[in-house]
């Protein structure tokens, strides 16, 4: 794709975030639509690209009052908006519509109006995985990690070192759900969940939703709001079942999507200002520093260990809070795409100042999938 | 009212062959013919050169722990925590999930890379898994 052919135009979250016992997860996506649609200054009507993750396409573009030309239901977890943007992006370009809406939400914590999750008993994770009780992602997302620690020379401290460090970051921000500072013993000495990760170390369950508006970048100098460019796009999967990883010393869909993002940005890894990675839990920070190729994995634990990644460091990184600390209504991605789009717009409530590149990079399922953007707000 | 029970596999025609092995007491793997890769898990094509023509054989059951998870909460139905799910790296490549029995569920206990064989245990007529223990010797 054409570096900065499409811009974002729009962006918001849902009205609220954290617990929100009175709304549904449909009339959440709702909301952080209306939101977005009301930020760029647009009319429903004016829509005509629409995709979203878990809900149906046309269940919320129906509910939304959308008739769309292209549609996107790709739902491969907390991801799928990363893939969205690209496929936007793309069809954008392609013209096969002008102004793409993606929204997410989740009733991830009120559980209203929302599906429960199943396995199929004969589903190959159904058959070679529930049966040696795996029971949500918090049994599951961490099960490479003792591996990589072992590989990687990663310690406990520096995994308790990038829940420290999210807070910090959590603690500017108004809508964050946890803002009291947090030190590496109050991680290590928080109630243990799944071995070797304590509850500090895993995502919050809230509820909450987000919206994007994408149109061509010739398009986007007439919105109200400064435009924030797709400069580079990768996407990949691997496998559904977290056993059959090829290595737990990696992730293979982090490595082909990040560095394709990379090559089509064209940038190097000292261009950029300002960085998301997609933290459901707190090992994911380290494999993506070394999967995208900011440095090799080794030396990821110590970095952050080190306050680089911490407020006034030289890499931000998931200065929103992240999902550890700022919200987690079980697909994240949308949220450290809002986190992007308000820093190029220069908006976030911890700025980095100046910033001009922000690396955006999304995990679904546990490693099965991977989206990266790369944003800019020059042109 | 009975305990909840573990989730139970149910097989399909092409992972019949695993399940059969598995109550017979044996650890059935697949290796391609045409280039030699054994894979899990099963299908009847190789993922590695995508022939059809594979071959079911008895594998030695004999593994190492790749890593794991010590699991408190939420246990799953038919799980008492903590217990540990691990993934066990097959002499012959490829690796599964299952659990270490005969084992304390400890971090002390369950070291990476320490020798395991498989143990079968029978969930009903039906379905047995392949759980493994530390290695005798």
């Amino acid at each position: 794709m054409r570096r900065n052919a499409v811009a974002v135009v729009g962006a918001a979250e849902t009205t609220e975030l954290g617990v929100i016992p009175n709304v549904s997860q449909i009339q959440l996506h709702a909301d952080a639509a209306l939101n977005a649609i009301a930020d760029a200054g647009l009319k429903l009507s004016d829509i005509d690209g629409f995709a979203t993750a878990v809900e149906s396409p046309q269940q919320v573009a129906h509910y939304l009052g959308i008739t769309p030309t292209w549609v996107d239901g790709t739902s491969v977890g907390g991801c799928s908006f990363m893939l969205h943007v690209r496929h936007a992006a793309a069809a954008i370009e392609a013209g096969l519509c002008k102004t793409v809406l993606i929204t997410h939400a989740e009733s991830g914590k009120s559980m209203i109006g929302k599906q429960p999750r199943f396995t199929a008993p004969d589903s190959l994770n159904g058959q070679f995985e529930a049966p040696f009780g795996v029971y949500g992602p918090p049994s599951m997302f961490p099960i490479p990690v003792l591996r990589f620690m072992k590989t990687h020379g990663i310690t406990h401290e520096q995994l308790a070192m990038v829940a420290v460090v999210q807070r910090e970051w959590a603690a500017k921000n108004p809508r964050a759900t946890m803002k009291d500072p947090i030190t590496v013993a109050d991680v290590l000495n928080s109630r243990m969940i799944a071995y070797p990760f304590r509850l500090l170390q895993c995502c919050l369950v809230t509820d909450g939703g987000g919206a994007l508006i994408l149109t061509s970048a010739d398009r986007a100098r007439d919105f109200p709001r400064k435009p924030v460019y797709v400069l580079g796009t990768g996407e990949s999967v691997e496998t559904p079942m977290v056993s059959q990883m090829k290595t737990f010393d990696s992730s293979r869909a982090f490595k082909v999507a990040g560095p394709l993002a990379f090559k089509e940005a064209g940038i190097a890894h000292k261009d950029v200002d300002h960085l998301m990675i997609y933290d459901a839990f707190a090992h994911l920070p380290l494999f993506g520093l070394g999967d995208l190729g900011f440095m090799p994995h080794e030396e990821t634990g110590k970095f952050i260990a080190e306050g680089n990644t911490r407020p006034g460091g030289k890499l931000p990184l998931n200065t929103n809070g992240g999902g550890l600390s700022y919200m987690h209504s079980g697909m994240y991605g949308m949220y450290a795409l809002q986190e992007s789009v308000r820093q190029m717009r220069g908006i976030a409530p911890a700025q980095v100042p100046n910033a001009k590149i922000s690396v955006c990079h999304g995990v679904g399922g546990m490693f099965a999938a991977s989206g990266t953007i790369i944003f800019t707000n020059e042109k | 009212m009975a305990e909840p029970a573990r989730a139970k596999p149910k097989p399909t025609p092409e992972t019949q062959h695993f399940w059969d092995g598995t109550k017979a007491g044996e650890l059935r793997l697949q290796r391609c013919d045409a280039c030699a890769n054994v894979y899990f898990p099963p299908r009847p094509f190789c993922p590695s050169c995508a022939s059809r023509k594979v071959s079911i054989f008895k594998a030695s059951g004999k593994g190492k722990l790749y890593s794991y998870v010590i699991n408190h909460r939420p246990a799953a139905p038919g799980f008492t925590p903590p217990y540990a799910i691990a993934v066990v790296e097959l002499d012959e490549g490829p690796r599964m999930m299952s659990n270490i029995i005969d084992c304390p569920q400890t971090p002390e206990a369950l070291e990476l890379d320490m020798p395991l064989e498989v143990a079968f245990e029978a969930l009903d007529d039906k379905i047995t898994l392949p759980l493994f223990r530390p290695a005798k010797g």
